[in-house]
C-alpha cells in the first residue's frame, strides 16, 4: 500500500516506480552505455593517430593541441546545438560532440605516456632489431599503458556524465528520463535517474581501474604518485 | 536558405537583440550568475584550498572531490536542486549548482599549487625566521600563483557551461536562446544562440589566459619550480 502511494505522493524514493518503469529503466540505461561506448571508442580511434601526429612533427603538435583545447571549452548544449544542421535530430550528434570534448584528454594523455617511456627502452629495442611499427605496439604504448588508462577513466567518465544532456534532443540515455522528470515534477524518475548516472560512472571507472592493474602488473607498487598530478591538467567542464 | 543563412539573419535582427529574450538582457544575466557564482566559489574554495596546501593535509580530498565532480551530471544536479523545495526561490537552485561545480577546479588547483611549491624554499623561509602567514602570503602564494589561476580559470568556464545548461530548467541566461529555439524548431536560432555561448566561453578562456600573463608574479623571472 506504502508503495502504491509513493507515486502519487512524489516521493523521492520510489521502489514502485522501478517496478513499474523497468524497461524505461533498462532501455534509457542501455542507450546512455551505448552512446558513452561508442563516444570513447571512436574518441580513441581518432586520438591514437592525431598523438602520433603531433608527437612525430612538432607542427602538428600545437594546432592539435589548440584546437582540442578549444572544442573542449565550449559548453556542452552549445556544441549539440552546433552540431543539429549537420546531423539532423539523431544520437550521431550526441556522440561526434563527446567525441570531440574526449580527444583534448585523450590526446593529451597519450602522449604524456608516449613522453614517459624511458630512452634506455626504445634504444634496447632498437639494438634488438625492433622495427619503428613493433617499437610502438611492443615496447612504447605497453609503457604508456598508465597514463593512457588515467585519461580514458577522465574521458569515460566525463563522457557518461555529459551523455545526459543529449536529452536536448532526446538522445540522452538516463538524461532523456531526468528531462521528462523534470517536465512532470516526477521526483522519483528524476532521482533515480541521476543515482543510475553516478552508479554508471563510478562502475565504468572501477572497470577501467581493474583493466589498468591487469594490463600493467609491474606499475602496481607506484601507481598512485604517477595518478595524482594528472588531475589538474584534464580538470574542468562537466557540464 | 541554408542553416547558415538562416543564422546570419537571425544574429543579424535588431529585434532579436532587445528585450527580456533578447540576446543582451539573456548576456546580462549569463554574466552575471557567472561573475556572483565565481566570486562566492573562490571564497568558498581557495581560503580552504590554500589553508590546505599550507598544513600539507587533505590532499585525498582535493583530489577526490575533482572526481566526484566529474562524475556527477550537472543537469541532474540542476533538475534535483529544482524539484527540491529550494526549486520555489527563484534562481537558488541555479546559483547553488553553479558553486558547487565551480569548487572542485578551483579546489584541485590551488591544493596542488601549493604543494607543488618547492619545499626548500619553504624551508629556508622559515630559518629566515618568516611566520606561517609571511610563507603563504610571500612564498607559497606567488608561486602557486599560475595555478590557483588556471583553478579560476576552468572554474569560470565551468561556470559559463553550467549556467547554459540551467536554461533547460528554466534559469536565466544565453542557454534560453538555445532552449527556445528548439521549442519553435527554429534551427537559425538554436544554431545563433550556441554560437553566442560559444564565443562567450571562449572570450573568458582567452581573458583569463591573458590575465595569467599579466599578473603571473613570476613573470620575467625564469621558471624555477614547474620541474
Amino acid at each position: 500500500m506504502a508503495d502504491d502511494n509513493c507515486l502519487i505522493s512524489n516521493d523521492w524514493v520510489c521502489g514502485e516506480y522501478v517496478r513499474t518503469r523497468g524497461q524505461e529503466l533498462t532501455d534509457a540505461t542501455l542507450q546512455h552505455i551505448g552512446i558513452t561506448l561508442a563516444s570513447v571508442a571512436i574518441g580513441l580511434l581518432v586520438a591514437f593517430p592525431l598523438a602520433l601526429l603531433a608527437r612525430r612533427w612538432r607542427a602538428v603538435a600545437g594546432p592539435v593541441l589548440g584546437m582540442t583545447t578549444i572544442l573542449y571549452t565550449i559548453p556542452s548544449l552549445a556544441m549539440f546545438s552546433l552540431l543539429v544542421p549537420v546531423f539532423g535530430l539523431s544520437a550521431a550528434v550526441v556522440v561526434t560532440g563527446l567525441v570531440l570534448y574526449s580527444l583534448t584528454i585523450l590526446v593529451r594523455n597519450i602522449l604524456t605516456g608516449l613522453a614517459s617511456v624511458p630512452q634506455e627502452a626504445r634504444e634496447a629495442a632498437r639494438g634488438m632489431g625492433y622495427g619503428p611499427l613493433r617499437l610502438l605496439f611492443a615496447v612504447e604504448l605497453p609503457l604508456a599503458v598508465p597514463a593512457l588508462m588515467a585519461g580514458l577513466r577522465i574521458a569515460t567518465v566525463s563522457t557518461v556524465s555529459l551523455t545526459t544532456v543529449g536529452a536536448i534532443i532526446g538522445y540522452g540515455g538516463l538524461g532523456n528520463l531526468i528531462y521528462e522528470g523534470m517536465r512532470s515534477y516526477f521526483k522519483a524518475q528524476v532521482l533515480t535517474a541521476s543515482v543510475l548516472c553516478v552508479v554508471l560512472a563510478v562502475t565504468a571507472d572501477l572497470a577501467l581501474l581493474l583493466v589498468q592493474r591487469l594490463l600493467t602488473p609491474w606499475a602496481r607498487p607506484k601507481r598512485r604518485p604517477k595518478a595524482a598530478p594528472k588531475v589538474r591538467k584534464t580538470e574542468k567542464a562537466v557540464a | 536558405m541554408g542553416v547558415v543563412e538562416r543564422t546570419w539573419e537571425w544574429l543579424t535582427t535588431t529585434a532579436h537583440w532587445s528585450g527580456t529574450d533578447g540576446v543582451w538582457h539573456r548576456l546580462g544575466e549569463h554574466l552575471f550568475l557567472t561573475v556572483v557564482c565565481l566570486l562566492i566559489s573562490c571564497a568558498i574554495a581557495l581560503p580552504v584550498a590554500v589553508l590546505l596546501g599550507h598544513v600539507g593535509k587533505g590532499g585525498a580530498l582535493a583530489v577526490n572531490i575533482s572526481n566526484v565532480g566529474r562524475a556527477v551530471p550537472t543537469f541532474a544536479v540542476l533538475v534535483l536542486l529544482l524539484l527540491s523545495p529550494l526549486g520555489s526561490h527563484g534562481s537558488w537552485p541555479t546559483v547553488i549548482a553553479l558553486v558547487l561545480f565551480a569548487i572542485p577546479p578551483l579546489l584541485t588547483n590551488a591544493y596542488v599549487g601549493m604543494r607543488e611549491v618547492d619545499r626548500d624554499m619553504v624551508e629556508a623561509a622559515r630559518g629566515m625566521g618568516m611566520t606561517g602567514t609571511q610563507i603563504i602570503a610571500r612564498v607559497e602564494l606567488p608561486l602557486a600563483f599560475p595555478l590557483i589561476l588556471t583553478g579560476v580559470r576552468s572554474a569560470a568556464v565551468q561556470v559559463v557551461a553550467t549556467t547554459t545548461l540551467a536554461a533547460l530548467p528554466g534559469g536565466g541566461g544565453l542557454g534560453r536562446i538555445i532552449t527556445a529555439g528548439f521549442r519553435l524548431t527554429d534551427t537559425a536560432q538554436v544554431v545563433a544562440g550556441a554560437l553566442l555561448v560559444a564565443v562567450l566561453a571562449l572570450l573568458v578562456e582567452g581573458a583569463f589566459v591573458l590575465l595569467q600573463r599579466l599578473l603571473d608574479p613570476m613573470r620575467g623571472h625564469p621558471a624555477t619550480v614547474r620541474a
